[in-house]
């Protein structure tokens, strides 16, 4: 593949490198943190990360808003968008769910990170403590 | 009669409204009112609908009169008619018992937003099932899934909250797969309608964007399904979530996942290409028998018995991706009807442990000592579904695992019958478990005898027991329509 030849990949595909990048981040931070609230804001790295995936195809150089229009005959798709606004209001709820677990668990075991957590029911045999 | 054109939209509109209701009305009797009467609602329109499936052929419902490919279509065929009775009916059933089980585990000022909660569950459920649009599958699986975290935290103990944390994180990796999957079909074919998709998909058949669509929902799907070693939510969940919850849960949470599956697997993709490209029969098949076995190890080993039915849920996950991965009308036939047959037993076997719990305050095998002779009709179902769980003939079990059989001798792979058999002697193992600390153990001197839990706990657990060995005898219910469905499903035109 010639210089040019492998801008041209890399600039036509930016927007899928970002959105790799950015999911295997997310990912990443789910995985290898302890800390509940960090997990969440990888969780929605993660989850915004698939926003770009089908916001960025929907766009077409020179294309405008799907308006109708004599001077225009080029649109942008609006589909994705659309789907993303609903993606975009499940991540919400989903994030908020989850930080809401976070501050009851908090309240139930005095603590966010899941080391502590996990040792806390692991050392005595709890009889169940009632909340 | 215009409402019965209506009905594909009604059976998720019911259960739907209901839920802003009880939280209008904030009482517990009247909630409880209106999602009963929702949910026998729905069963009552998903029989009518499966009715009408098995007389005029598929149902296609526009929703907002936007014709298929551009609008959201509701699409009902065997498949999905089967389904939507199955979960319905199983609301239908768990709901009246959950009156008077979430009275001991559950706050009495939060007890309305427990039926909120589980009717949003049953809406999610319901839509996943019916609709034919991918992104719309996306939504209701969120719907779902997210009123299950809070199902699953409502249990009384502090290591809930910890559960559904855990499986708030793990369901929400899987469904972001799942949409992303979605993403690259919707890329590649420019459209979100299952239907359509599987008719354009024809033209970029096997190309890599393709695949990894394929890739990315089946790793989301599974997760969803708890498929081994994706299971790692399931236990705890099942384990600390109230027993009405978990009842519902292992009965058709898992199983709506796998009907996603199958819906992507051979009504989008189609078996050819599914199978043939990727070598995803050799993947399923053994991760199925992974499964199979460690899950029913891990389970002989438990001492908490919800814990341990958990684990039996896993196991028998396995058995459906087993038949599924066959590929074949046989192999799925095995997989739809083990569905069914499992909802049934694995709800009864919760529901008997909440009836458990709520005599005896706990589940522990040391705690349940000499329950035989004090709970006999508690113990004596919770027996019964464990014969079926390890396919005894005279019950549901043994129609799957017969299924299965048959599947595998069709493939001419008879080291896979062995195996079969082999998993059923640890099912064997884990249900004796139960058996030996029930009857052969002498009650513990614990002054407050216990004796069964109150009617209404009892008569809908006996009704799904009554159900699990009924299936075992007549089988034109459950094995007949699933016969007809996987024809159906392998059919499709691709």
């Amino acid at each position: 593949m010639t210089g040019t030849g492998l801008l041209t990949t890399l600039g036509g595909h930016f927007a899928y490198f970002i959105t790799v990048f950015l999911m295997m981040a997310g990912l990443f931070i789910v995985i290898a943190r302890g800390n509940l609230i960090k997990k969440l804001v990888g969780l929605s790295i993660f989850q915004t990360s698939v926003y770009l995936l089908y916001i960025a195809p929907g766009k077409l150089v020179g294309g405008t808003a799907p308006i109708l229009s004599d001077a225009f005959s080029v649109y942008s798709n609006p589909l994705p968008h659309v789907l993303i606004l609903t993606a975009i209001v499940v991540g919400v709820a989903t994030l908020a769910l989850g930080l809401a677990l976070v501050v009851r668990i908090r309240e139930a075991y005095g603590s966010i990170e899941e080391d502590d957590i996990l040792q806390s029911d692991a050392a005595p045999e709890s009889p169940s403590q009632e909340q | 009669m215009t409402l019965a054109q209506h009905l594909p939209a009604l059976q998720v509109v019911v259960p739907l409204l209901a839920a802003p209701l009880t939280v209008l009305l904030r009482r517990r009797t009247l909630a409880f009112a209106v999602v009963l009467a929702a949910s026998w609602i729905a069963f009552a329109i998903s029989v009518r609908l499966w009715m009408q499936v098995e007389s005029s052929g598929t149902i296609s419902y526009a929703i907002g009169n936007w014709p298929p490919p551009w609008g959201i279509e509701y699409r009902v065929d065997r498949l999905s008619a089967f389904m939507l009775v199955l979960v319905s009916g199983l609301a239908a059933v768990v709901l009246p018992y959950s009156r008077a089980s979430i009275e001991q585990e559950i706050p009495a000022h939060q007890q309305y937003l427990f039926y909120t909660v589980f009717a949003l569950c049953l809406t999610g459920l319901l839509g996943i099932t019916i609709t034919g649009d991918a992104f719309n599958i996306f939504v209701f699986l969120e719907i779902s899934s997210l009123s299950t975290y809070v199902l699953i935290a409502l249990g009384r103990d502090r290591r809930a909250l910890l559960a559904a944390y855990q499986y708030l994180i793990m369901g929400t990796i899987g469904a972001t797969f799942f949409v992303i999957g979605v993403g690259l079909l919707y890329l590649m074919t420019g459209s979100l309608n299952l239907a359509d998709i599987a008719q354009r998909l024809s033209a970029v058949e096997g190309t890599r964007p393709v695949l990894a669509a394929l890739a990315f929902l089946t790793v989301g799907i599974s997760l969803k399904l708890a498929l081994f070693p994706l299971h790692q939510w399931l236990p705890n969940a099942y384990a600390y979530a109230p027993s009405a919850v978990t009842a519902f849960l292992a009965g058709s949470a898992t199983k709506v996942a796998v009907y996603v599956l199958l819906r992507f697997y051979f009504s989008v993709f189609g078996a050819p290409q599914v199978f043939d490209k990727v070598p995803m029969q050799e993947m399923l098949l053994l991760l199925a028998l992974a499964g199979m076995f460690a899950a029913s190890a891990v389970a002989i080993f438990q001492t908490d018995l919800k814990r341990l039915f958990a684990y039996s849920s896993v196991a028998q996950i396995g058995y459906i991706i087993l038949g599924l991965s066959f590929g074949t009308v046989t192999g799925l036939t095995a997989t739809i009807v083990h569905l069914a047959n499992h909802a049934i037993t694995k709800g009864a076997v919760f529901m008997l442990l909440g009836c458990v719990a709520a005599s005896l305050g706990g589940v522990g095998l040391a705690r349940i000592q000499g329950m035989g002779k004090r709970m006999p009709l508690t113990s004596l179902g919770l027996v019964v579904c464990g014969l079926s769980l390890i396919g005894v003939p005279g019950t549901a079990g043994f129609i799957s695992k017969w299924m299965l059989i048959q599947a595998a001798l069709e493939q001419g792979q008879w080291w896979l019958v062995f195996l079969i058999v082999l998993s059923s002697l640890l099912a064997v193992a884990y249900v004796w478990r139960f058996v030996e600390a029930a009857y052969l153990r002498e009650p513990s001197n614990d002054p407050n005898t216990a004796a069964e839990a109150r009617w209404s706990m009892l008569l809908p657990a006996a009704l799904l027991v009554a159900a699990t060995v009924y299936f075992g005898f007549d089988t034109s219910l459950t094995l007949g329509s699933a016969t007809h469905a996987a024809g159906e499903l392998m059919s499709a035109p691709q």
